[in-house]
């Protein structure tokens, strides 16, 4: 190295750096040097896609399940002397049968069929085999019998979820030894089960109920559904693009077009950015606080909810909003308002047209992050547990309790049994679903109509 | 009636507004537009603002106040002793609203004219079965004076509804009427819709600073009662937190406060350097073909609810932390740890960092990296010495940014972090943040009279304080920085 | 024509610092530099003139492959410094840009102290071993490029202070300050006051003695104060090259001539 540096001010002609065709030691060194940095680079690339990758990958191991359940199908004798003991085929007599009815004739005729079959397993009682029968299956049985009285007295087929741990039980989820120490399985049970599956008499289904049932206790695993939720997201998606669209496109062509410049305008621009990164939880809070406690709406309600995530959600659409504005270039309003037109004219026919899909496709992306929010709705009680579809809009359904899907994730996921992890998984790929056609939406609808302008 | 029908016709009236308005505007030139002040189409305009705006406006005031004032009145109905209870006439409340909804099914369900639902009582006929039979289970036997008070309730919520219509529609026509008939060839329909429309945007500009006003009002008004319940002292410097059913809480801030700032320490040591070494490839190394998949790509973790991140933590990284680590080591058994929570944090906030960062280095003007290549440095060279110390205040007010989301991070601290509020060094050990109490106290059931509920407010100012300089700090850098190269 | 050709020919056994034969560049389809054959000396101020987009600083950039961070650019013949090619694709463009400096035509500082930017190369190049040597350097470039009693006050300021001509002269001794055997200077002056410019061309006057200096530039009057040797290009075409003296008074080629009087460009 000491033959590079110059020595003094008068020093000869550098002809100190040697030939290009070969490195110095140094240069050596920066070249490594330079190959770690960019090693480093794509490490970080690949740690951060390897973790999204991973986080997908247990996702939908976990959750893909959750779309097929277990079901037996099955012959059921409808008893008319268990579910009309007056004869009179009226609903309204029959509907004062509970389930509890309708669980014992499934019971009995499954354990009728069974043997008939031939399919036995040693010391296995009738109880075991009426246990394997979902909770569920007698008020689907008794839906479908009130709602078609003319089935009593006959034998019709019956597809019946299993219970959540034989169903576990072909997701390798339960084993034998989990068997053997739980109390809601025996193994005899398992060993039931597989004599069933060979017969045919059970098989893995599509399981639509997932994505249309309300939700079901923590009894009931394999009820368990998002009908309540999906349409708790759907309501509270429709209702927040009805109140952000206009006010988050009014608020700004104001500030992008007319505001004037002034300490007020100030507030707002600091206000709107500050607002974007307040923590969502605080919008709970709020939502809690105002709409809840002082305006007395009811709590769980999805237009609460909708309320809560237009104010949270406003923001970062103001800011796309105005961004897709101020896209539009000045000269297109310099011509408008010089062939006479008005300001508002300007904005309204020139200016809106050219930024539209900027602000829709923000607009969406906007509820997109929205949809799938949960920490405010879990304040605003979305969480609790809802059995009952809320009403059509038209109805004041926006005012019934429901869910949403990222609150029926959590609520799932902090139940203890482990089906329900499956569940919440399953959960998770439909909320995917769901915000992946949101953002498909949105750059579709930006194609379309950057393609006319 | 009801609100939706309600919305739909005063929609209706507009709509019929603007064609009258605008065919009256055309009669009264005898047809020729040209001698209108404005296009025919603003005359419309302005009867179709003056039918809905008012309208719509009082309905949303109507439908705001109207359960205030109901609600009043019948907790004044309960006499002095329990309107001033608050839990009690609380709780009042929600059996007549109870018992009122059932009423309304029952109604529907057998068809009961308005004269037979007045004439039932309580102490004769069977109201706890009958409800029962339409879906509305009651804890107990109906008490005949909150029976009473529920039949009121619901004679005052029908007479609301019915006044709310009528005085809306009333609304929408005289505003249509009094558009209307100032509508002639001289008036100026454009400036006035104009001005209207004008007022409008305003008013939506507003909501920004009423959303502010309103978390500010709602956070401010419990902190203060929750103060006059529970020492500021020993909240701010409490060691202890422990909440009791009966009274007696410890709500000390501190344990709740170092788990949300060890929590969001370890996910920046995680999210700034993958997170700015991400975006040093992107920007700088990556071939433009690459930099298009990868750059999306990694933005798709951003638009991830955290609620997947949360259970991704519950599910897969707490039992691996804490079965491949934490255990062999021996330092505990917890699957919810600060270790978690944080390293599930940091990857949320990988994007987050890496495409704002990405953005501040695109910003940095190519001559710059020029007079560096000029002078033989290499490419890291230039990025270490020139790039980012040029981008620095943008990549600070990023990191500040990412920082205040891990601290106001809710589902992947309550998924992930655990319960129990600890002051502890050891990371896979649980701890909780304040999120995670925020949540816990305010679901499930609440009295919001108890400060065990009302510490949640507290807390939210906390966070709410805490981000809120976080963020004006980083948003002043960044602007600052974009100055410089504008 | 002829007596230049017997001239080069001499200098090119001598004194020929970079030979270039044949150079194409493109970037993408377009053919930006066609057929360029040109051979700087040593110890020598060469100009480039020409109108604007005829490939001055394209050629310029191909000298120290500066053209390289062009992800479009594409650069075909052959282009020899002191013998060796710099397209080789053994030689490291890192190593030959600390021999073949470059000055760019909008002062580009880095947003550093002042002294850090005159530092920034001997660090990068372990030029010193230690501080005093290191503030040597640093001394001896701002004074060579005539800015050191500006500054010498204030070597801990920002260079993004400064003003448009004291930024340039801070970027010429940042150049110098790395020792290069050539220095590139593309419009050096272009953003400096006739003051500020006198300065700069008497500081290139003065690094003729060390360096070879190759400088593009859009001011005739420049080229003839400065250079010794004049290269005009048209259109992506080397069209004339030559001594200074010559090209201006007796220019060969008519599209040469009618630049020189005003008449293309
Ligand atoms: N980065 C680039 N990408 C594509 N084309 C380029 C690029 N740089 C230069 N060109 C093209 O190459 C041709 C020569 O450009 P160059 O910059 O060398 O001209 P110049 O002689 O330096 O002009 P000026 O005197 O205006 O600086 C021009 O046609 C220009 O459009
Ligand atoms: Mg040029």
């Amino acid at each position: 190295m000491t033959d590079i540096s110059p020595t003094s001010a008068d020093a000869p002609k550098p002809k100190a750096h040697g030939s290009l065709l070969e490195a110095t030691p140094l240069m050596k060194r920066r070249n490594a040097a330079e190959k770690r940095f960019h090693a480093y680079g794509i490490a970080a690339i690949v740690v951060a896609l390897l973790t999204l990758t991973v986080m997908l990958f247990t996702i939908i191991r976990d959750g893909h399940s959750a779309f097929y359940q277990a079901t037996m199908t099955f012959p059921v004798t409808i008893d008319a002397a268990v579910v009309d003991k007056t004869g009179s085929g009226d609903v309204a007599e029959m509907s004062k049968v509970t389930t509890i009815g309708y669980a014992r004739i499934l019971g009995e005729s499954l354990v009728k069929y069974l043997a008939d079959e031939g399919l036995v397993v040693e010391g296995m009682t009738d109880k075991e085999i009426t246990d394997m029968i979902s909770k569920d299956a007698p008020a689907r049985l008794r839906d479908r019998v009130l709602a078609d009285p003319s089935l009593v007295g006959q034998t019709v087929t019956v597809d019946a979820f299993t219970g959540g741990r034989v169903d576990g039980y072909f997701k390798g989820r339960v084993t034998r030894e989990i068997a053997e120490r739980d109390s809601n399985v025996t193994v005899t049970q398992l060993d039931m089960a597989d004599l069933m599956e060979e017969a045919g008499v059970l098989r893995s289904k599509f399981n639509w109920s997932f994505i249309t049932a309300p939700d079901a206790s923590d009894l009931r695993p394999e009820a368990a559904g998002l009908g309540v939720a999906l349409l708790g997201t759907l309501y509270m998606m429709l209702l927040t693009f009805i109140f952000t669209l206009p006010i988050g496109v009014a608020a700004s062509i104001y500030l992008e077009e007319f505001a004037p410049k002034n300490r007020l305008t100030d507030l707002i621009e600091v206000n709107i950015s500050n607002l974007a990164a307040v923590p969502s939880i605080v919008y709970g809070i709020l939502g809690l606080a105002i709409f809840i406690n002082f305006a007395g709406l009811p709590s769980s309600a999805p237009l609460v909810g909708a309320l809560v995530l237009t104010l949270m959600t406003l923001p970062t659409i103001i800011i796309a909003t105005r961004a897709a504005i101020r896209a539009v270039p000045p000269s297109i309003r310099d011509a408008a308002l010089g062939v006479g037109a008005s300001k508002m004219q300007t904005v309204v026919h020139h200016v809106l047209p050219l930024a539209a899909p900027g602000i829709l496709t923000g607009t969406i992306l906007g509820l997109a992050s929205a949809a799938g929010e949960t920490g405010p709705l879990l304040l605003i009680g979305m969480v609790a547990f809802v059995t009952n579809y809320p009403a059509s809009p038209l109805d004041g359904g926006f005012l019934d309790p429901a869910s949403a899907l990222p609150v029926q994730v959590y609520s799932w996921a902090s139940r203890s049994d482990p089906a329900f992890i499956e569940r919440s998984s399953g959960a998770i790929i439909v909320l995917l679903i769901f915000l992946f056609f949101m953002n498909a939406l949105a750059i579709v609808l930006r194609r379309r109509f950057e393609r006319r302008w | 009636m009801s609100v939706g029908i309600l919305t739909l016709i005063v929609l209706a009236l507009a709509v019929v507004g603007f064609f009258v308005g605008r065919s009256r505007a055309m009669s009264s030139v005898g047809g020729d537009a040209r001698k209108l002040h404005s296009l025919p189409g603003y005359y419309g305009q302005t009867v179709s603002l003056f039918t809905a705006v008012p309208a719509f406006a009082l309905m949303a005031l109507w439908l705001f106040v109207q359960p205030m004032v109901i609600d009043a009145r019948i907790v004044g109905q309960l006499g002095p002793q329990i309107a001033e209870d608050a839990t009690a006439s609380k709780l009042a409340m929600e059996d007549v609203s109870r018992i009122a909804s059932g009423l309304d099914a029952l109604q529907a369900a057998r068809g009961m004219t308005n004269e037979e639902m007045r004439d039932m009582r309580a102490d004769f006929s069977d109201i706890r079965g009958r409800l029962a039979e339409v879906g509305v289970a009651l804890g107990s036997e109906v008490n005949p004076q909150i029976f009473e008070m529920a039949k009121d309730y619901r004679i005052m919520q029908a007479r609301g509804a019915m006044m709310m219509s009528v005085l809306v529609l009333a609304a929408a026509a005289a505003g249509f009427v009094v558009a209307l008939r100032r509508i002639h060839g001289e008036f100026r329909a454009r400036n006035v819709s104009e001005t209207f429309v004008r007022w409008l945007l305003i008013a939506s500009a507003g909501v920004a600073i009423l959303t502010t006003i309103g978390i500010v009002m709602s956070l401010m008004s419990e902190t203060i009662r929750f103060f006059g319940m529970y020492p500021i002292a020993d909240f701010f410097l409490g060691f202890t937190w422990n909440p009791q059913f009966r009274g007696g809480s410890d709500l000390g801030l501190i344990p709740l406060l170092w788990g949300t700032l060890y929590i969001s320490f370890v996910s920046m040591v995680v999210a700034v350097p993958i997170g700015i070494f991400a975006a040093i490839y992107t920007a700088e190394y990556a071939p433009p073909k690459v930099r298009a998949v990868v750059k999306p790509v990694i933005e798709l973790i951003a638009g991830i609810p955290t609620v997947v991140f949360g259970l991704f933590a519950l599910v897969t990284v707490g039992p691996f932390l804490r079965d491949y680590i934490a255990m062999p080591l021996g330092l505990g058994n917890s699957g919810s740890s600060v270790m978690t929570a944080g390293l599930v944090i940091g990857v949320l906030n990988i994007p987050f960092i890496s495409s704002l960062t990405d953005d501040i280095i695109n910003a940095v003007p190519q001559s710059m990296r020029d007079g560096s290549y000029g002078l033989g440095a290499t490419k890291s060279e230039t990025i270490r010495k020139v790039v980012l110390p040029a981008a620095l205040p943008g990549i600070v007010g990023a990191i500040l940014l990412a920082a205040s989301r891990a601290i106001g991070e809710t589902m992947i601290v309550t998924m992930g972090a655990g319960a129990a509020a600890k002051l502890g060094l050891n990371p896979f050990e649980a701890m909780t943040t304040i999120t995670v109490k925020i949540v816990s106290q305010l679901t499930g059931d609440i009295a919001f009279d108890a400060p065990e509920t009302l510490v949640a407010f507290a807390l939210g100012m906390t966070l709410f304080v805490i981000t809120l300089c976080l963020n004006i700090f980083a948003l002043w850098i960044v602007r600052k920085y974009r100055e410089q190269y504008e | 024509m002829n007596d230049m050709r017997i001239v080069e020919r001499d200098v090119d056994i001598t004194e020929n610092k970079i030979t270039a034969r044949g150079v194409q560049v493109y970037y993408g389809t377009n053919h930006a530099l066609k057929d360029v054959d040109v051979d700087i000396l040593d110890k020598t101020v060469t100009a480039f003139i020409g109108p604007s987009g005829c490939g001055k600083s394209t050629f310029l950039r191909c000298l120290n492959r500066m053209n390289d961070t062009v992800a479009s650019a594409r650069v075909e013949g052959k282009i020899l410094l002191e013998g060796e090619d710099i397209y080789d694709p053994k030689v490291d463009p890192v190593q030959l840009r600390a021999k073949v400096g470059m000055v760019f035509q909008k002062p580009n500082p880095f947003p550093k102290s002042i002294y850090d930017n005159v530092a920034y190369g001997p660090k990068i190049h372990g030029l010193t071993r230690n501080k005093a040597e290191l503030d040597e350097i640093v001394e001896k470039s701002l004074r060579r490029a005539a800015i050191w009693n500006e500054v010498k006050d204030r070597l801990d300021a920002s260079g993004t202070g400064l003003s448009g001509g004291q930024q340039q002269r801070l970027c010429i001794a940042r150049a110098v300050a790395t020792n290069p055997e050539v220095l590139l200077m593309d419009e050096p002056c272009s953003a400096l006051d006739p003051i500020a410019t006198a300065q700069v061309e008497e500081l290139i006057d003065e690094l003729r003695a060390e360096y070879s200096v190759v400088i593009v530039t859009h001011s005739m009057q420049q080229a003839a104060r400065v250079s010794q040797k004049t290269a005009f290009f048209h259109l992506g075409h080397l069209v004339e090259y030559g001594e200074t003296g010559q090209i201006f008074t007796n220019p060969q080629d008519p599209r040469t001539e009618s630049y020189i009087t005003g008449r293309i460009g």
